[in-house]
């Protein structure tokens, strides 16, 4: 059984003057426990809208989501998603080792143990020695690898990802592509990510959906069987990587023009 | 102009003052009666402190402040976290706060010494209803400016509304509720003063105007500088507890501010 | 958020439920009437009051003193802060004092103030300048402060003259500052009046709400209330129409010059 299935799901607005938006037009997917999946898109084309319905965090105006075979009505137990601005969604109050002991204590283990399972969490997102830091005083690329940090400690069997690297520069999106991965490939969570950046979908993936403009659908999908562990030199210079990614390219700009 | 030579500047110029106060006073080129001598002044607010009067009537005007502003803050912040995260409740009650509002606390007195006659509840009463406002109104704000991001992280941690009020939604806006808190500290010390002057038999507010209507005049000098000393040392006192329980919020002031 | 223009439905009815909650109340219990009368025995007292006459007589008083003494106080402490704002030399003299005497609340001015000019007009007017003029004269401070020195000193390097220089940058620059102390300063105007009324009235609406309120006439006390409550609300209004005013007289004369 998947753990994840979107079931024709679409989500429209009502606008203040009374005209209705349609964010997403109709998905329907599938994903297995332990993959690692894309949705690649044009901006504006509602991925935020749809992270959020399977989220449990919009109510779909029509279709369903399913996690682990139950219907989702509002956040699933199993389920995580880690918001774009990392910045607004960390808790300023508390340390970075604070905010990691939220993902534990949000699953509900206020053991003494929770503070060394927070320390090893930090260790492993190459944090140590910045536990008793606060957000404002870490980069931006810290501060989004405190938030996957606390996201993982709640130990998701899904993990959701919106946008987690846009904002950061590009030599930190990198690294931080490889930590994501490492840590991935170490927890078995199944991770679902968004991005409108097609290498990077490439790069991290083991299945894309390629997305239209709004109203979105999904116009492609793509097996990605490059081997793992993914390299960002040797990966990206094979020549199907290139292909794949032109071939992409021109799904979305040809039908962006929809 | 560095930070010492200014402050030196200041104290020079206070003690120029009041060098002069005392020369002018001593010289009766003021009226003594109504300007004493400095000296004089000093010498009485000493004695009255180590008498212990002065200590005493703050101490009794204190305790009903005190008492009025936390009843205040303890119906008023969580009040203020309904409606501001409640658009509906928020639209019910909103006219009668703003109906409420414009009405000066002083004016209210006369209300409380209707109902609760000359006792410490008809203080505590008028400080209540003053603090309200500034309370309320900046906890609302704070709730509303929470973002949604914040708001949605908590959910999607699988949070139960109670938890995220208290382990998100609090110490979120604790800052704005703070600075609603220290907006009332000196409405609080204002109130006060002016319910014991118009009905009260103790407290340092009747201290100062009952040494006037006595004409000791040096004892009701006296009186306003305990009530100056003591109005700088709550503001102290809550600088120190605001650092002390936000310990968080001041660099990442500090760090705004440098941009 | 709200619609602008939309009524708001919910919030009146809670507050007519209230009303009428209050009235019938009042009118069901004969013992608490006194301390709180039915609503409409209210408005008909204040009718009678507004329509005798009586109350028109302390009402044009308290807004006589109210004007007087917030004008004065506006134009002493703009003016005041513009100067300690710009010369920081100056004002670094008189940091430590003020520094000093704000934690004082002010209405403990009340007592000085009778002893200096006894208990009349120039009394009330006297301590409503002490009063309002300390949030215009802060803020105006810090609203001069904040320009940033490069911006007078371009326009210097231009040759305009210390005039124009008042006038199209340190103004409009600090405004938005000096409006907020003005805003402040109204409330404390209109708290000092009502509150110096009350302690050493014989006329004004503070005198006449406690005044009621010993002659135990709860519905003419209520009444004054509520008229002090609706000045309130007036002179708010009142401000920030001007405040819209005055912004756009500011812009039109700029633009008349630049031309």
């Amino acid at each position: 059984m998947p753990i994840l299935e979107v079931q024709d799901l679409s989500k429209s607005y009502r606008q203040a003057g009374g005209e209705t938006t349609v964010a997403i037009g109709n998905i329907s997917c599938q994903v297995e426990a332990g993959e690692f999946v894309s949705f690649v898109g044009p901006s504006g084309c509602g991925k935020t809208t749809l992270l959020m319905s399977i989220a449990g965090l919009l109510p779909p105006t029509s279709g369903r989501v399913l996690v682990k075979g139950s219907e989702v009505a509002g956040p699933p137990a199993d389920l995580v998603l880690l918001f774009q601005e990392y910045n607004k969604s960390l808790f300023a109050w508390r340390s970075v080792l604070g905010n990691v002991r939220f993902g534990l204590e949000a699953r509900g283990d206020h053991s003494a143990g929770a503070a060394k399972k927070a320390g090893d969490l930090i260790e492993l997102v190459g944090l140590k020695g910045f536990e008793n830091h606060y957000p404002w005083e870490l980069s931006g690329g810290m501060q989004q690898r405190v938030a996957i940090a606390r996201a993982l400690a709640y130990e998701p069997e899904v993990l959701l990802m919106d946008e987690p690297f846009g904002s950061l520069d590009a030599l930190t999106r990198l690294e931080l592509e490889d930590t994501l991965l490492r840590l991935w490939q170490e927890l078995r969570t199944t991770i679902l990510f968004i991005t409108h950046d097609i290498e990077e979908a490439i790069y991290l993936s083991d299945r894309i959906w390629v997305l239209s403009r709004r109203p979105s659908r999904i116009i492609q999908e793509l097996k990605i069987a490059f081997p793992r562990p993914r390299d960002q030199v040797t990966t990206r210079a094979d020549t199907r990587f290139m292909k794949i990614r032109n071939d992409i390219y021109r799904q979305i700009s040809h039908r962006g023009a929809e | 102009m560095t930070g010492r030579s200014s402050k030196l500047n200041g104290l020079l110029f206070v003690l120029g003052l009041a060098v002069v106060w005392e020369l002018t006073a001593q010289a009766q080129l003021i009226n003594p009666l109504v300007v004493p001598p400095l000296s004089k002044i000093l010498r009485i607010f000493w004695e009255l402190s180590w008498s212990g009067q002065i200590p005493w009537q703050i101490i009794v005007s204190m305790k009903r402040a005190a008492v009025g502003y936390f009843l205040a803050a303890a119906v008023f912040i969580p009040l203020g976290i309904f409606m501001g995260l409640s658009p509906r409740i928020h639209r019910m009650l909103e006219v009668v706060v703003e109906m409420l509002r414009p009405v000066p606390p002083p004016v209210v007195i006369p209300v409380a010494m209707l109902l609760f006659g000359l006792e410490d509840e008809m203080k505590i009463f008028v400080i209540f209803f003053s603090c309200a406002w500034p309370i309320l109104l900046n906890t609302i704000d704070g709730v509303r400016n929470l973002d949604w991001v914040l708001l949605n992280t908590a959910k999607t941690f699988g949070l139960s509304r109670r938890r995220i009020i208290r382990q998100v939604i609090l110490p979120a806006c604790s800052p704005q509720i703070v600075t609603g808190l220290r907006v009332s500290l000196p409405i609080m010390l204002i109130l006060v003063v002016i319910s014991e002057m118009v009905g009260s038999t103790d407290g340092i507010g009747y201290f100062i105007l009952d040494s006037q209507r006595r004409f000791r005049v040096p004892q009701m000098y006296a009186g306003m500088l305990a009530l100056a000393i003591l109005g700088y040392t709550l503001n102290q006192i809550f600088n120190l507890l605001q650092r002390a329980l936000l310990p968080w919020h001041g660099g990442m002031m500090r760090r705004r501010e440098e941009g | 958020m709200n619609a602008p223009n939309k009524f708001n439905w919910p919030g009146w009815l809670v507050f007519g439920a209230i009303l009428v909650f209050w009235e019938i109340t009042s009118r069901g219990l004969p013992k608490l009437q006194l301390y709180i009368p039915p609503i409409s025995q209210i408005f008909w007292a204040l009718g009678q009051l507004l329509l005798s006459g009586t109350i028109a007589k302390h009402l044009s008083v308290s807004l006589a003193r109210f004007l007087e003494g917030y004008l004065l106080a506006a134009a002493i402490a703009v003016a005041l802060g513009i100067v300690l704002g710009y010369f920081r030399s100056l004002h670094s003299w008189l940091e430590m004092l003020i520094e000093f005497l704000r934690p004082m609340p002010s209405v403990a001015i009340i007592p000085v103030a009778v002893l200096i000019l006894g208990i009349g007009d120039s009394m009330i007017v006297a301590v409503t300048v002490y009063a309002s003029m300390w949030p215009v004269l802060v803020n105006t401070i810090e609203g001069v402060r904040h320009i940033e020195s490069t911006l007078i000193d371009t326009a210097r390097t231009f040759g305009l003259s210390r005039r124009r220089i008042l006038w199209q940058i340190i103004l409009p620059g600090a405004s938005s500052y000096i409006v907020t102390g003005l805003r402040i300063g109204l409330s404390i105007a209109l708290i000092l009046v009502t509150t110096a009324e009350m302690v050493v009235g014989s006329k004004g609406l503070g005198f006449f709400i406690l005044d009621e309120e010993r002659s135990m006439n709860s519905a003419n006390m209520y009444a004054g209330i509520v008229l002090v409550a609706v000045l309130g609300y007036a002179l708010n209004r009142g401000f920030l129409t001007l405040e819209g005013k005055a912004m756009k007289w500011h812009h039109s004369m700029i633009a008349r010059e630049a031309a």
